[in-house]
Parts: structure tokens; sequence; C-alpha cells
């Protein structure tokens, strides 16, 4: 879950004033407004994140980073705290790892985490044991999960655990939805609102254990606001979120992310010059990213960066075209 | 901001029920009727749009009160009238129990079977509703939702109602124009069969407010609850009412606050925070304007206070709002008002009237360049948004997810302002405190948990209601005094988030240092207790389900950790363990500190309060009785 911290540029300001506090007894000064994540990665201590990434607004809802801060009630979500002088912070404590164990006990027994990067190495680091809470319970049919009302549960039944367990929505051409494995990190909701791309297509719905990513009136995206971008996908920590190339690759078990190679170029279709990422595997394209570190993209591309490679290299919709000169 | 809006179109009457909460459109840009003069060239929007965001929540309560569901067209309106992405606004309305996003009939009844009556009445009406209109209305597993008829009436479960001294309760809603609401206490079999076959609700259950000890001379907060009419301005000053006012502005912002300081008061609300801190903290905040904020949205199990504060003696609320804006600096003050208190809301609503024509609320309060008015907004089904933070959002027009703390509401609250937020009971006692002054409101109850304290008895006791106390009264004292069961179990104190106390445990006295030194917590003033009449391990699993279905679903501990706690304590009760019991109780231990120590709020911090004294104290789930 190694992730490049990334310092985004912004208008010069009035010095901010340095301040010192403590992380697991060593002494750490940084500058007002820190987080004490950011502060924690200056010195090498490595914090797991789900929820948080640079370029989005923390929401602060996965609870992975959370750190003791002494004098403190509660546990104190890393990503998204600043630092004060004199803080006294431990990244390690019982309490901490005790957290951090169950919340991925919490999302392993109730999401499939099978394609998150590097979960594995995290559940057994942190000696989880999701299979105490049961079996998981069958997936839910198509759209129960989008019928719950608010405030209103089945009683549960004692052979299984409760999981967000739902067949994949595959709605449209481009991307799919597996929300089996979504553990409701916002950062979808985040870039296609406010934070990025503004189109506000899908939002968090219902309540409780039933609370889920959805469009109005969960109609499929062809119908919703979505533009495309696959900005959401971009973004998205367990990919519950895939391109239809991945998806469809990993359902014929040919991805091999192993032998893929990365090619950083400029996206060929119009003057913005985004930088776009070709990841290739047997010299074709499978996808199409942007770094997140790029300071013209953070990441996002539109539907025409991200999907629209195809004319590249020969395939189905490579056959009828012809070329210009021809 | 360029939003897709949806293609359905509301019917007129959806239509008109949005307009007549946000008033007609101004242009072709927000629902109305094109104008090609004046709407081509110009776009409506932007900031000022956005500002409106805040309307989202009582457009769509207007939609649910005169249709009895939120079509398509009606969201699709409402989105177009406050520029609100659809998919937002559909975020919004599924998170809040009492919007339905399916069709239901005009008439709904929300049959509590929460833990003050289900024992008390509240499975015979459940029976016998289910007997003559079948099950609850929920949604059917194979993703659609139950065929319902507009004409024919059902019913679904509720959380506790706060109506906990007259169980069973149910909420009455009938959809139309007018909508007519009604909180009906003592239901027998027979009423809920005839309200289900539409019979007219009735009077309110609330319509005569009294309380147990009325006319007793000690009582504070509750004077004039029962006594003075409380739909009569005049009637309250008769009986004294808003002395405390022309007092206050006499003292000055400052002298006020030294008062409440001085009685040190603490929120009764369940967090005890130094009230004169936080009016201090707030009136010291340069950024404006300040808001103030009543907390109303009273929806812990078993608490029903603040509900005979506002139906009983409204003034005083509006009397102590009026104080406290004046002391802090607020202009502009809410009325966070939970949806299950219609008679509140209008009892509430008549006092505001009745003091704006007065000159007690608005421009120039009593002579003073002082300005100040309130505004109510009402809940819609969730007990999250009690959570101060979450109450913010939900007036904001936004799904009540609580933020993460610093910000301190004092600093960055409602609207991003320096907000004060105190609960209703919280307010009733800054007007003993500003007429008679702090320190004589400190010499009563302990020396450490000054002022009398509100408690709410119900359950196996013989004359529920709400009883005021001064702080150091024993609890024995207080269940005596209510007449509770000679064969007591148990008693649940302080609330769901509280703790269960077994019989032989409820010697100590009533103050914050005595509940903390029996470790337990007084939290919103609830005494209910339980005799061998009642399953106690059904209400463990009930409480455990209130929280799984209140948790608002933004943090892995609570959303996850509450669904984990049910099903463990379900596992235990129908002897389905996995490696045993201990291994259970092992694991709901792990489960409990987990969420208390990660959550982002208070919810999902005291979700295993009860459950943990359940198992700990009571020796609930061993297979035995206590």
């Amino acid at each position: 879950m190694t992730t490049t911290l990334i310092s985004i540029e912004r208008p010069t300001r009035a010095p901010k004033k340095p301040l010192a506090f403590t992380i697991d007894g060593r002494a750490v000064t940084v500058e007002e407004g820190t987080t004490i994540l950011a502060a924690c990665r200056t010195i090498g201590i490595e914090i797991p994140t789900l929820c948080f990434l640079e370029t989005l607004r923390p929401v602060n809802a996965c609870r992975l980073c959370v750190v003791e801060v002494e004098g403190a009630r509660v546990l104190a979500p890393s990503c998204s705290r600043t630092a004060e002088a004199g803080m006294v912070v431990y990244t390690k404590s019982a309490r901490v790892i005790h957290a951090r164990r169950l919340v991925l006990e919490f999302l392993a027994s109730s999401v499939d985490l099978s394609t998150t990067p590097g979960m594995a190495e995290l559940l057994a680091e942190y000696d989880c044991k999701p299979e105490r809470y049961g079996p998981p319970k069958p997936h839910a049919l198509a759209g129960e999960r989008d019928a719950a009302i608010a405030g209103h549960h089945a009683a549960p039944d004692p052979d299984f655990a409760a999981t967000v367990g739902q067949p994949v929505m595959v709605d449209n051409d481009l991307y799919v939805r597996d929300y089996a494995k979504c553990v409701l990190c916002y950062k979808c909701v985040e870039a296609c609102g406010a934070d990025h791309q503004n189109s506000f297509a899908i939002a968090v719905a219902g309540r409780g254990f039933n609370a889920r990513i959805s469009t109005e009136m969960a109609v499929p995206l062809p119908d919703s606001a979505c533009v495309y971008c696959g900005n959401c996908i971009a973004v998205c920590p367990t990919g519950a979120l895939m391109a239809k190339p991945e998806f469809d690759m990993r359902a014929a078990g040919s991805w091999n992310i192993e032998a893929q190679t990365t090619t950083d170029t400029i996206c060929p279709y119009c003057g913005v010059g985004c930088t776009l990422s070709l990841h290739v595997q047997d010299n074709t394209i499978v996808k199409a990213t942007s770094p997140l570190e790029n300071s013209i993209t953070l990441g996002n591309l539109c539907v025409k960066g991200r999907f629209g490679w195809q004319y590249v290299q020969p395939g189905p919709s490579a056959d009828s075209a012809t070329t210009r000169d021809g | 901001m360029d939003i897709r809006l949806l293609q359905a179109v509301p019917s007129d009457t959806e239509r008109a029920a949005v307009d007549a909460v946000l008033g007609a459109p101004a242009s072709g840009w927000d629902g109305g009727v094109r104008v090609n003069a004046r709407d081509s060239h110009l776009a409506y929007g932007g900031r000022a749009m956005r500002e409106r965001r805040h309307e989202l929540v009582p457009a769509l309560q207007a939609l649910q009160a005169r249709v009895g569901w939120i079509s398509e067209g009606g969201l699709g309106y409402v989105c177009e009238r406050l520029q609100v992405p659809p998919a937002e606004a559909w975020g919004v309305a599924t998170f809040y129990a009492l919007l339905a996003t399916s069709p239901r009939p005009r008439r709904m009844l929300h049959v509590c079977d929460d833990v003050g009556c289900r024992d008390n009445g509240g499975r015979e009406v459940e029976a016998a509703l289910v007997a003559a209109g079948g099950p609850a209305v929920a949604h059917e597993p194979s993703g659609t939702h139950m065929q319902l008829d507009a004409n024919t009436p059902a019913w679904m479960h509720s959380p506790c109602l706060g109506l906990c001294d007259q169980a069973p309760a149910v909420l009455v809603t009938d959809a139309g124009d007018p909508a007519v609401e009604r909180l009906i206490g003592r239901v027998t079999a027979d009423v809920a069969r005839a309200l289900l076959a539409g019979a007219a609700p009735g009077a309110d259950a609330l319509a005569n407010t009294v309380v147990p000890q009325v006319g007793d001379p000690s009582l504070v907060l509750l004077q004039r609850v029962g006594v003075v009419d409380p739909t009569s301005l005049t009637a309250y000053r008769n009986a004294g009412g808003y002395a405390a006012l022309g007092r206050a502005l006499q003292l000055g912002a400052e002298g006020v606050i030294a008062e409440v300081t001085a009685s040190r008061l603490v929120g009764r609300g369940g967090a005890a925070f130094p009230t004169g801190r936080k009016w201090e903290a707030v009136r010291t905040q340069r950024a404006t304007p300040h808001y103030l904020i009543c907390n109303a949205d009273e929806s812990e199990p078993g608490t029903f206070k603040d509900r005979v504060l506002l139906t009983g003696d409204p003034f005083a609320i509006v009397e102590a709002m009026t104080i406290a804006a004046f002391a802090t600096g607020c202009e502009h003050g809410f009325v966070y008002l939970r949806a299950e208190y219609p008679l509140a809301n209008e009892r509430l609503q008549g006092a505001i009237t009745q003091a704006r024509a007065a000159g007690l609320l608005g421009e120039n309060i009593l002579g003073q360049p002082f300005r100040f008015d309130i505004e109510i907004r009402r809940g819609a089904g969730a007990y999250i948004c009690g959570e101060e933070t979450a109450l913010f959002e939900s007036i904001e027009g936004k799904r009540g997810e609580p933020r993460s703390k610093p910000p301190f509401p004092v600093q960055s609250g409602v609207f991003g302002k320096p907000t004060l937020v105190n609960n209703v009971e919280t307010l009733a006692n800054v007007l003993p405190i500003v007429l008679h002054g702090g320190a004589a409101f400190a010499a009563i109850g302990t020396t450490q948990s000054t002022g009398t304290r509100l408690f709410c008895l119900s359950g196996a006791v013989e004359r529920p209601g709400v009883y005021e106390a001064p702080f150091g009264t024993s609890l024995k004292a207080l269940l005596k005094t209510a007449g509770a069961s000679p064969r007591m179990r148990a008693v649940l104190l302080g609330g769901a988030a509280g703790t269960f106390l077994p019989a032989a445990d409820t010697d100590f006295p009533l103050s914050l240092e005595g509940a903390r030194a029996a470790e337990t917590t007084l939290g919103s003033g609830v005494v209910m207790v339980f005799d061998d009449s009642q399953d106690l391990e059904a209400a463990v699993l009930r409480i455990a389900a209130f929280f799984r279905d209140e948790s608002c679903g933004q943090c892995v501990p609570c959303r996850v950790g509450t669904v984990r706690q049910e099903e463990a304590l379900h596992r235990l009760a129908r002897g389905k363990t996995r490696g045993g019991a201990e291994a259970e109780f092992a694991l709901l231990e792990e489960i409990g500190v987990a969420m208390r120590d990660a959550s982002i709020c208070g919810l999902g911090q005291t979700a295993y309060a009860a459950v943990e004294s359940a198992v700990k104290r009571l020796q609930l789930f061993q297979g035995g009785a206590v």
C-alpha cells in the first residue's frame, strides 16, 4: 500500500510556522497544517491507508490510518488530523494495532478484497482472521441492496456473516462496477463530484451496512450523468470499478500484471496534453491511466484518453476502419 | 453548475407541494416556464442557487407529506428547483427512514418495536397488525418493493418514538393536504386494527402533557408543565415567563455567561460539557455569523424528556434560546426537532409565532438593539442526526454523516460558521440560572453536579413519566417514587448508549460522579425498568439491531462492527456459537473496543456499552436467567 507523497503547487502564501511534536518517541518538526500521516511519511513511518489519496479531500472513513494521540479519548485518523505543537503520537500502540486489525477483518469478512493491491500482505501483517466471523453469506440478488429501506434490516442469519456481495454490474462497454468489492471509501464519489470531474453521476445512497454507491434511482450508467471519464476507476482502491478490457481479461485468466510494461506518452486527442500511461501486455494496450503525480491531470483523463486507444492496435474495431491514405 | 436533470415529469400535486416550500420558480432555469426574452441570454444559478441547498430536505419532506413518497418526477423537480444533482438528492432521500423512495400508501403506521414498547404491549399490537394487514413493509428479497396500494394503509416497524411512558406507541402519518401526523400512545390491538382500517387517528397522545410530579413546589424545569397553558404567551408571561430575558438584557452578554459559568451547568444531552465554556467559546469567535442550534432530535431509546418540555412548556425553550443567542452573538437559531414529535412541532411553531408578534423575536427585541429569530428544522428519521455534526450536515441538506472533530462546532459548525449547540433540557436550565443567579443554581445538587436533572422513567414502573430530581438523588429513591416493580431485575440507565444495571446495583447517587463511581452513565436520563415479565436478551438484541439500523455507514468500525456485534449476539441467543460462549464474548469485546476507539462519532463509540453491561453485569446469553 505504499503511496508516493505528492506535493501539489499552491499559490504563494505567507510561510507557515514550523511546529514540533513527537511520533513514536521521535521528535519531528513540520510546517503548520501538516497532517500526522504526511509527517509520518517524512520520517519513513509507514501507515496503511485505503480511503486516502493525495489528490482528494480526506474523508477519513476507512479508519485504517488511525493513530493514538496522547490524552485523547479515541484514536485519530492520521490522514486528516493536523499535527499540533507538543502532540505525542503513537502509530503502533496496542490500541492502534487492534483497531487496524479489526477494521481489516471487518472489510475482509464483508467485502471481496481479492483484487485490492497489497491487501493480502496487509492482512497477514496484522494477523487478521476474517473467517472467525463466520462463512460469508451468499451474494444478494441484483437490485436487492439498492432496494433496502433505511433503518430496517432482516434479522441476521446465525450461520453466516453478512457481506456486501452482489452481482457485477455490466451495463456499458467501457467499465464494470463490482460492488461486492466496494469498501465505501468515497473516492469515486469525490472524483466524480467536486474534487475532480463535477459530473455528480454517483453518490452514497442508503444507510449503515446498506450504504452503497449509486446513481439516482440506481439507474444503469448509460441513463445516468456519467461521462465515462473513468476517473472513478483511477481512484478505486479495490478494483470494484474496472475497465472492461481488464475485467474481461481477468475473467479469461489472461490478465498478467507481471508481464505488463508501462509507457508514458502524451494523449493525441486535444491540446491539453495529458500524460497517458499505456499499460501493455503481449504488445497490446490493455489499459490507459495517467500518473497521479502529473501536475496537469492529477491522474485524471477524459473518455477519449482513458478508453479511446483501440485504433492503435488491430482488433474488432480496427477491422472495418480505413486508413487516411486509403 | 451544469448538471444533468431527470426526464420524469412531476405531477401538478408534487409541483405544488415543492413550490409551497421553495416559492414559485424564478425562471425557466429552475423549473419555471421558459420566457425566451428573459431566460435565453441569462443563466440563473451559481452561488445564489448553491446557497439554497439547505432547502433540500424540507422540499423532500414536502413531497413525502403530500404524496406519501418521493417519486422520480418529484425528486427530479426538487433537483431542478435547487440545482442539486439527482444522484446526490437520491443519496439524501435514501438516508432518512421517514422519506420513502418507493410507493407507499397515504397512511402509514410506524409501530414502535423498541425496548420501551416491545414488552409493554408492543408485541400484541404487532400481532394484531400482522393478522389484519399482513407483514410490515420491507423490501422483497428479490430486490423489488412490496406492492402497496395508495389507499390501503400499511405499517412498518419504528425505533423508539419517545413515548415510552405511554407504551406501546404508534406514529400515524396521513399524506395529503394538509398532511396529518399523530403520535398515539397506549395503543391497543383494537385501536391498531382501526387505524389500519383507516379510522381517524384522534388527538395526539400529548395533547394534555402532565408529569407525575405536577404541582410539586420544588420543581424547577417542570414547574409549568401541565399547569400553564402551553399555547398561550399571555399565560406564560403571567406565570413569570420572559422575566429571565429582561434580566439577561440587563446583565449583558458577558454577565449572562458569567452566571452560566458560575452555575457550573453541564450539557444534558449526554456528553456533560460545561455550558458556560461553550458559550464563551462561541461568543469570542471572530467569524460571523454565529448560529444557535437547539438540539431537539431526542432519539435515544427510552428518552422523552425533551418532548415533555417542548409540548408542555415551549415558550421556555424559545425564551432560553433567545437568551443564549443574546449571550453568544447569534442572530439565527434553529430547532432541530425529531420528526416523530408532531405536536411539539405545532406547539413550538405556535410559541415562535406568538413571540415574534409580541416583539420577543425578530428585530429590536424588548426595545434593545438585538435581533434574533428561530426556524424549526424537522428531522426525517435518523438517530444519528442527534450527533451535532451530523445535525449540521442534515440542516445543510445532506446525508446525516458526522464530521471529523476538530474543528469543533464552536469554531466551524453549521454552514462552516461558529455554532452553539445545546440540548433542550440544557437550555431550560438557563432560565433559573439567569433569574436567580449562577450561585443559587450551583447550590442545588452535589458539589460536582449542579442543579436538577430530568429522568425518563419507563418500563416496569407504576407511574412512568418524566421526573425532576436534584443531582445526588439516589436511583433507588427515584425508582421507589415511580413505583418500580418489586420483581425488578434490571435497569437500563442512560439509554441504548448507556448501561444495564442489575437490580442489586441500583443504590447510588444520580450525579455525574456517582454514576462514574458506579461505572455507568446518566446519558440522556433514561431509567428503563425491566422485571421478570420481560425478555432481557430480546431487549439487548433490539439494541444491537438499533445501532446497526442507525449507523450512518460512513466509517468501517461502526458500519461493519454493529453488524458483527448483532450477529454474535444472535449466535449466542440461538445457541449457535462459533467456538463456545466464551469465544463469542471475547469476540464481542474485540469488536466493541474497535468500535469505541476507531469510530468517527459517539454512535459507534457507544454501540457496545449496553451490550457489554448486559454480558458482564447481567450475565445474559449464558443460557440462564439473571
